[in-house]
């Protein structure tokens, strides 16, 4: 590979990293917060309730009520914010991009073939 | 009982026993995707799947509407295969997965294997089969976008099968299995529809800046003609 293909190669990396930091750090915030497929189908019977302190609750009959509460439910970045804060799913998303290609591109990285020499 | 916003499938819904069964179909799957893995990824290579994988981080927050009061979002199994192979492809969905388990509380740490097994295995799978299946429409860009979408949508519905799989297996026998059916395919219909697209678009935006780097035309007239010669 020579320099120019090189830099090339680099341009496209970086900029696949700005869109993938775009989509989780802005445009994350226009994402619809209802419940996705599964947890539809896992709701189907029950009513969601939401409290004053905007706890939800289950009421009637639904297969969502066998859900545990997840182990790290109280960890940093819970439900994609930060410290449990409102509006920083940006800032979550964002670290997540990061974390996501420092994780599978170092393991990418490792396993990739060499040329022999 | 306290409910929280996730993603994916939490703990409590599959029983212990087919949640291990299903954790062991997700390390067999990992490991053999990890030997032939190696031949796919080289020093051009391995950058791009290790932003793709963040690209299907990025993606899966974002949640779609399909019907009044639910929505949907991308699994990229299908995306992630297209641009660097199923063996590839599998683990970056896989990466997300456990990325979201352990540092985002979504989707539970008992359910992993599950979880890896529908939108890692089975959906990159059935995603990358189909587009396979049609490889010889991916001559022109509109072709291949076309492409795109129908092993994206099979991706979804056909992984949503494997949480209905899952649950036949080991969920709660209280529920109709006939009704969680109807459910799940009939949304994840929808939702595939929403994946078709976000597919087609970063597939054939990638095609036309780097056809270098989409797998599926690997090989093929079209990445010979496209391809600059290399110096």
């Amino acid at each position: 590979m020579n320099t120019t293909r090189n830099k090339r190669n680099l341009g496209f990396l970086l900029g696949f990293l700005a869109v993938a930091l775009i989509l989780a750090g802005v445009v994350s915030y226009f994402a619809d917060s209802d419940p996705d497929g599964l947890d539809h189908a896992t709701l189907q019977g029950c009513q969601v309730l939401t409290n004053d302190q905007n706890v939800e609750t289950l009421e009637g009959t639904c297969i969502a009520q066998n859900a545990k509460e997840h182990r790290m439910a109280s960890g940093p970045l819970a439900d994609y914010k930060v410290d449990g804060g409102e509006g920083t799913t940006g800032l979550a998303g964002v670290i997540g991009v990061a974390v996501t290609v420092v994780v599978a591109g170092g393991l990418f990285w490792v396993l990739r073939r060499r040329p022999a020499k | 009982m306290v409910r929280d916003v996730a993603m994916h499938m939490s703990d409590g819904l599959l029983n212990t026993t087919t949640s291990l069964l299903f954790g062991g179909v997700a390390v067999v799957g990992l490991a053999v995707a990890a030997a032939r893995a190696r031949d796919d990824l080289d020093d051009r290579t391995a950058p791009m799947a290790g932003l793709v994988a963040a690209f299907v981080f990025a993606t899966q927050m974002l949640n779609f509407p399909v019907l009044p009061g639910v929505s949907g979002h991308l699994l990229g199994g299908a995306l992630a295969a297209i641009l660097v192979g199923p063996w590839v492809g599998a683990l970056c969905v896989s990466i997300v997965l456990v990325v979201q388990g352990l540092v985002f509380a979504d989707g539970g740490l008992t359910a992993l294997g599950a979880n890896i097994t529908n939108m890692a295995l089975i959906g990159t799978a059935a995603g990358f089969g189909v587009a396979v299946l049609l490889r010889r429409f991916t001559r022109t860009r509109g072709g291949l976008v076309a492409v795109a979408f129908t092993a994206a949508f099979a991706n979804t519905v056909i992984a949503s099968l494997g949480f209905v799989l899952e649950f036949a297996i080991g969920g709660d026998p209280a529920f109709s299995l006939g009704a969680v059916t109807a459910t799940m395919v009939g949304v994840h219909c929808l939702i595939g529809i929403g994946e078709g697209i976000i597919t087609a678009l970063t597939v054939g935006a990638v095609a036309a800046i780097r056809p270098d780097l989409v797998y599926l035309l690997r090989g093929t007239r079209r990445e010979l003609e496209l391809k600059e010669p290399v110096a």
